[in-house]
């Protein structure tokens, strides 16, 4: 810290009184639902990522057209989905954290989550979408 | 300064002058432990999982393209360098999988205890080398069938 290399010591030049700096931290009142929505979509996980794993040995050295039959049976096509759904969503909630931890600067931070969210957004559609046209 | 941020690190001594808080020390400090490795790996195996899901975004979407997209696709993924890559991705896969249940465990309050988180530490290792060497074991049975 520069700060603290002379002697006069850090100072403050802001129009704000100590107890306004105080004002308004704390809890935001949302990140319980971030925590349990984190929670829930890894519980969901545990299964569908096995059943994701199994699936891939299962359609190794298969054609395009015998994995179309089989994503479009409707067990696999519901499954599919759900894993896409439960994945990205704990994705997206997981690199959130990372980020709010380690980017600092506003301006980056909020860039950052708004790219990654989309991307999240983007790339679950298009796994959903594809698993939809391979099935129908 | 003028950031609200930085001014909360920012405090009073006995004698009443403005001096910046101390700061805890930096990572490199410590003696790698079970408790932060296995955390650290966490979190590193869920960025690597996350770049992982652009190969599983390729894959569903070169299937649903058509056949030569998905031929290009698949030969991409079975080269040396897909099968390292895809080795790599199931490594971190299987941790995170086994390291989730573990802090799951640690959110319903279990395992806090330090011998036993050292236990299930471990645990979670070996869990992470066998299911990676069952994958692929059994990858290749499937293949050679």
């Amino acid at each position: 810290m520069s700060n603290l290399d002379n002697n006069a010591g850090p100072s403050v030049h802001m129009m704000r009184s100590q107890l306004g700096r105080a004002r308004g931290l704390g809890s935001a009142k949302i990140g319980v639902q971030h925590w349990w929505a984190q929670r829930v979509t890894a519980v969901a996980l545990l299964p569908l990522s096995l059943y994701f794993v199994l699936s891939v040995i299962r359609l190794e050295g298969h054609s395009r057209a015998q994995m179309a039959e089989f994503i479009g049976r409707p067990w696999n096509t519901v499954l599919y989905l759900c894993l896409i759904a439960a994945l990205f969503y704990h994705l997206a909630l997981g690199v959130q954290v990372v980020i709010e931890d380690y980017v600092h600067k506003d301006s980056t931070r909020i860039a950052s989550l708004l790219a990654v969210k989309g991307a999240c957004f983007f790339c679950a559609l298009a796994c959903a979408v594809s698993v939809l046209k391979l099935a129908f | 300064m003028k950031n609200v941020h930085e001014a909360l690190m920012v405090g009073r001594n006995s004698e009443g002058k403005l001096v910046s808080r101390p700061l805890s020390p930096h990572l490199q400090v410590y003696k790698p432990q079970m408790s932060s490795m296995t955390s650290i790996f966490h979190r590193a195996t869920g960025c690597a999982l996350g770049l992982g899901t652009l190969i599983l975004t390729y894959w569903l979407v070169a299937a649903a393209a058509g056949d030569h997209a998905f031929a290009v696709a698949q030969a991409i993924i079975t080269s040396w360098l897909g099968l390292l890559v895809l080795f790599g991705f199931t490594v971190a896969l299987f941790y995170h999988f086994c390291n989730g249940i573990r802090h799951l465990a640690w959110d319903a309050g279990k395992g806090f205890e330090l011998p036993e988180m050292h236990r299930n530490g471990n645990i979670v290792l070996v869990a992470t080398a066998v299911l990676t060497v069952l994958f692929w074991v059994l990858g290749f049975v499937v293949w050679l069938a």
